[in-house]
């Protein structure tokens, strides 16, 4: 084991007064490797262009109907060397998964394999526009309907409705799926239920798609409270979100058992299915009577997170709800050729929904999750999920000792080991251990979510860390909770070594600076 | 397995650790009756990089790729030069592997960019403050309407016939379950868009009127009259824009009074893609809508040492915070495409994106002209910017492009295949020309759509 600190290490500190640490201070503000950057506007010019393009002739006449743009933009330019340099520099403040272990609880943070990114290049893919006439495009159809067809596979469900943009968006599709299915037999129903440990995103979903929601608890094992949640049912609950495996890192072990009280009392079952990649290749979401669940291609398909998106969310449907899938589709014609289901094609389209997004969802994620698929294979995606669930059981059951486990009692977890703070002392708190992560090298875990654990860690190691680096990120884990356990004023002010310290989010909402003024 | 680290010793040391007997033991609570024995049926087993590469390659073979033709196409997408430098930023595994900015002192990197990109959003859009993106354009222009719903607490939208259809669709799909009442209509063919038209069905009841701009004809007019008619009435103006390079050459949508301006910022950076991932932009010329916003915020603050720095703000908009009450559900954005769109807008600059905005012009004009010329093609537009409409002479657009395509041309997008059904529009066509494309292939396209007409009855 290759561990950098025993554990409980302390760090000593030697900070100059203005703040660098363990040297003097430096005329630029640079630290050797880790460099400022002055913002674009500060360095860029409204007369430098990094594009060479023939000079404007303002002499020529133009069709624009007397809205010839007069005032400045505003923009600044900088040529390529300068551009390189300037979004290089920047990229080397930031944490990535090519740079270690990035244990993102709920998130998935694991290795973007490079062949994906190469595949989605390939200009047959990249190079094709949306709206091209059908008989171009036969290429592009066949990659949206062969991945849609094996995540039907994979899920064990009838129909995939691949144009939503993320899993929010899926999330969205799933429930005005359910809605259109209400509507279709008269049925108004206005409620939704969600489990308190949901993703935000659920409850604002459902509100988004004009319901009601209604939180069903927790039992103190983690996961639905299933009497709960049955007595809530009745004629004006339209369905349930449940996420599965759940935000606790647990299989809900009656969802069965909850799909068929809630398809009894006329319900449908949307499963959030964020955490699709403990059970892929393992698990078929559709033998559990799940009636629609999103898909996470930049989770379990490994597609990149790229700062924040873009995501994909196809939402796999039931035979209840497949009919009411929104527009556009793909379909295989009688001769092996592939076509769109659009508006136009009133006796196909059934009763569709509607429209969610201009084109056909994220084809780029579409190649990329292809590929992976590819990649894998059936054999490879089962081995997927048994190293997440392994790894995360691993750190469970190598931190337990120290850490408050709320839900250790429960058995196993799935792919993510959810902890507690409330053992650490003098007012340390679990934002204070991730920080301390930060100056060990790592990412933090998600924080504070899900909501019922207090001081909740949630860490997700995915299954694409070797043994060596899991054992090193417990032996930092473990260094960092040790201090907070014993109350160490230092971690109040982690972290130390990153390119900022903490931020003042409270003064940037006070007075929004939400934009370069100057 | 490639992309899996653990050896099988590093398997059995880990179970022992934990007090398994073995990997199903830790799937205990998975009912059996959905518990998969072995590998799944129906996928196949795992592959080489080589057979994967042969695969795909395989299947991307069956595309005709726009740059290898003639190429027109455009009704929401454009086909435009990305520097190759704007790629290599984009794959850097800081930037490409990173996620969402919650641990801001180790994601300056993201944050400032976003910073960045808020900031040249708003400048081109006239406004005072964008988001950090949205999906797409479409699913932007509904949460343009949904915020207008929130600010006015009214719930009647009207939409412009010269709207993109597929964004009046998405906005008219959601206000189907909202319980917003949506005025749609269908473009007039006309030279000039009718905005008295529009303007007349503004009442005290609309919380907003949606207005594309260049519109899907292409057309381009002052929207002043559109702004000041909509506030007279208490209602807010959005302005939709497809194609953000228009705005290099033409007024913003904040100077004419936009309140909130969306739009798809595919053009720069993000590519044709087959329609996603797009990238929505999403701005507001008022700073005191900003708590109405959808979406990320980025803004500036200091850390600890007193060093300017970045991080996520006014978050209690958000569905992480504010779960139901949220403005709206998005969490995941689009943001490796704000970063491509900021890397290439930091390329052209001012002076770039005008000249590029004046070359796209420049061919536009040029093709129009000789497309004019073919026996039986009349332009419908007065004003354009790069993209503009041709009346076939009472021939089907649709078949034509097909036949087109089938010659090796893109000619561009049939107004029958955005509105399928309607008669009227059947016989026009979408042709958009940009920086890329060159003069051989106007003068290509003209033959070739001359021949075609003839043979198309």
């Amino acid at each position: 084991m290759n561990a950098p600190n025993k554990s409980g290490w302390k760090p000593e500190m030697q900070v100059s007064d203005d703040g660098f640490h363990g040297g003097p201070a430096t005329v630029t503000g640079n630290r050797g490797l880790m460099l400022e950057e002055p913002l674009l506007f500060e360095i860029g010019r409204a007369d430098v262009t990094g594009v060479d393009l023939p000079a404007v002739d303002t002499s020529a006449p133009t069709r624009l109907g007397g809205l010839a743009r007069e005032q400045a933009i505003g923009l600044v330019g900088l040529t390529e060397p300068e551009t390189v340099r300037h979004y290089t520099r920047l990229s080397r403040q930031n944490y990535g998964i090519d740079l270690g272990f990035f244990p993102l609880g709920s998130c998935t943070m694991k290795h973007n394999p490079r062949l994906n990114e190469k595949m989605a290049r390939l200009p047959g893919f990249a190079d094709i526009h949306p709206l091209a006439p059908q008989n171009a495009v036969q290429g592009a159809l066949e990659v949206i309907h062969q991945l849609g067809q094996w995540l039907c596979t994979l899920t064990g469900m009838p129909a995939v409705a691949m144009s939503p943009k993320a899993g929010a968006h899926g999330e969205l599709c799933g429930i005005l799926a359910i809605r259109a299915a209400h509507e279709a037999r008269g049925d108004a129903r206005e409620v939704v239920l969600v489990p308190e440990s949901a993703h935000g995103t659920n409850p604002a979903t459902a509100a988004f798609a004009g319901y009601r929601v209604e939180d069903i608890p927790a039992t103190p094992e983690g996961r639905v409270d299933v009497a709960a949640l049955k007595a809530r049912l009745g004629p004006d609950v339209a369905g349930v979100m449940i996420t599965n495996p759940n935000t606790c890192g647990l299989f809900e072990k009656d969802f069965r058992e909850i799909a068929d009280a809630v398809h009894a009392a006329g319900g449908y079952v949307y499963c959030d299915g964020a955490n699709f990649n403990a059970i892929v290749g393992k698990v078929r979401p559709g033998d559990l009577g799940v009636d629609a669940m999103h898909i996470n291609l930049h989770k379990t398909f490994s597609t990149p997170h790229g700062g924040g998106g873009p995501g994909s969310g196809p939402v796999v449907l039931s035979e209840a709800l497949a009919p009411f899938a929104p527009l556009p589709f793909v379909r295989k014609d009688d001769a092996g050729g592939f076509y769109l289901v659009e508006e136009e094609n009133r006796e196909e389209r059934g009763p569709s929904f509607g429209r969610m997004t201009a084109f056909h969802g994220q084809m780029g994620m579409f190649t990329r999750a292809l590929t992976y698929i590819l990649s894998h294979g059936a054999d490879g995606l089962k081995q997927v999920a048994e190293d997440a669930v392994l790894n995360a059981n691993y750190i469970l059951r190598s931190m337990e000792d120290i850490l408050h486990a709320p839900f250790g009692a429960s058995g196993p977890c799935m792919h993510e080991a959810l902890f507690g703070d409330k053992d650490f002392t003098n007012g340390l708190s679990t934002l204070d251990v991730a920080k301390g992560l930060i100056d060990e090298g790592y990412h933090p875990m998600t924080v504070y979510f899900p909501l019922v654990v207090h001081g909740a860690m949630l860490v997700e190691p995915t299954e694409t860390e070797s043994k060596a680096a899991i054992d090193q990120f417990i032996a930092a884990f473990r260094g960092v909770v040790e201090r907070a356990l014993e109350g160490d004023e230092a971690l109040k002010q982690a972290p130390y070594y990153s390119p900022r310290r903490r931020l003042d989010e409270t003064a940037a909402a006070r007075k929004p600076k939400l934009a370069y003024e100057g | 397995m490639r992309y899996l680290p653990l050896t099988d010793t590093d398997r059995q040391a880990m179970l022992a650790k934990i007090g398994a007997a073995s990997i199903d033991d830790l799937f205990v609570d998975v009912p059996e009756v959905a518990r998969l024995d072995g590998p799944i049926h129906g996928l196949p087993m795992h592959a080489s990089e080589m057979a994967v590469e042969r695969h795909m390659k395989a299947l991307a073979a069956k595309n005709l790729v726009a740059g290898e033709v003639p190429f027109f196409l455009g009704a929401g997408a454009y086909r435009h030069h990305v520097p190759a430098s704007v790629d290599t930023i984009i794959q850097r595994g800081e930037f490409l592997t990173a996620y969402t900015p919650y641990q801001p002192e180790i994601a300056q990197g993201t944050l400032q960019m976003l910073f960045e990109f808020q900031t040249q959003v708003a400048r081109l859009y006239g406004c005072a403050v964008a988001n950090a993106s949205l999906y797409d354009g479409s699913t932007a222009c509904w949460e343009a309407v949904a915020m207008a719903t929130r600010v006015t607490k009214r719930k009647r939208a009207v939409l412009s016939g010269a709207l993109h259809p597929h964004y009046a669709q998405v906005v008219k799909t959601m206000a189907h379950f909202t319980g917003d009442e949506i005025a749609d209509a269908l473009p007039a063919i006309t030279a000039e868009p009718d905005l008295d038209g529009l303007i007349a069905r503004i009442d005290e009841e609309t919380a907003c009127v949606v207005v594309q701009y260049p519109d899907i004809l292409g057309r381009i007019s002052d929207l002043t009259p559109v702004a000041e008619a909509a506030h007279a009435k208490g209602a807010l103006l959005i302005v939709v824009n497809t194609e953000p390079v228009a705005l290099g050459a033409i007024r913003s949508p904040g100077e004419m009074g936009a309140d909130i301006v969306v739009g798809e910022g595919q053009s720069l950076g993000v590519g044709l893609q087959f329609g996603g991932p797009y990238l929505g932009l999403f701005a507001v010329r008022d700073p005191k809508h900003v708590r109405q916003m959808p979406g990320r915020l980025c803004g500036e603050t200091v850390d600890a040492e007193g060093k300017r720095g970045f991080v996520l703000t006014l978050s209690t908009r958000e569905q992480h915070i504010r779960r139901e009450k949220a403005t709206s559900n998005i969490c995941t954005n689009s943001g490796l495409c704000a970063l491509a769109f900021t890397v290439h807008m930091t390329l052209l600059g001012e002076r770039g994106l005008r000249e590029l905005a004046a070359e796209n012009h420049r061919l536009a004009c040029l093709a129009a002209d000789r497309l004019a010329r073919v026996p039986g093609v009349e332009v419908l537009n007065n004003a354009f910017f790069n993209e503009f409409t041709l009346m076939l002479g009472g021939k089907p657009a649709r078949a034509i492009i097909r036949d087109l395509a089938d010659r090796g041309v893109l000619g561009g997008v049939s107004l029958g295949r955005l509105y399928p059904g309607v008669e009227a529009l059947e016989h026009a066509l979408l042709v958009a020309v940009t920086e890329t494309t060159t003069e051989e292939d106007i003068e290509r396209l003209a033959q070739e759509l001359e021949a075609s007409i003839k043979e198309t009855v």
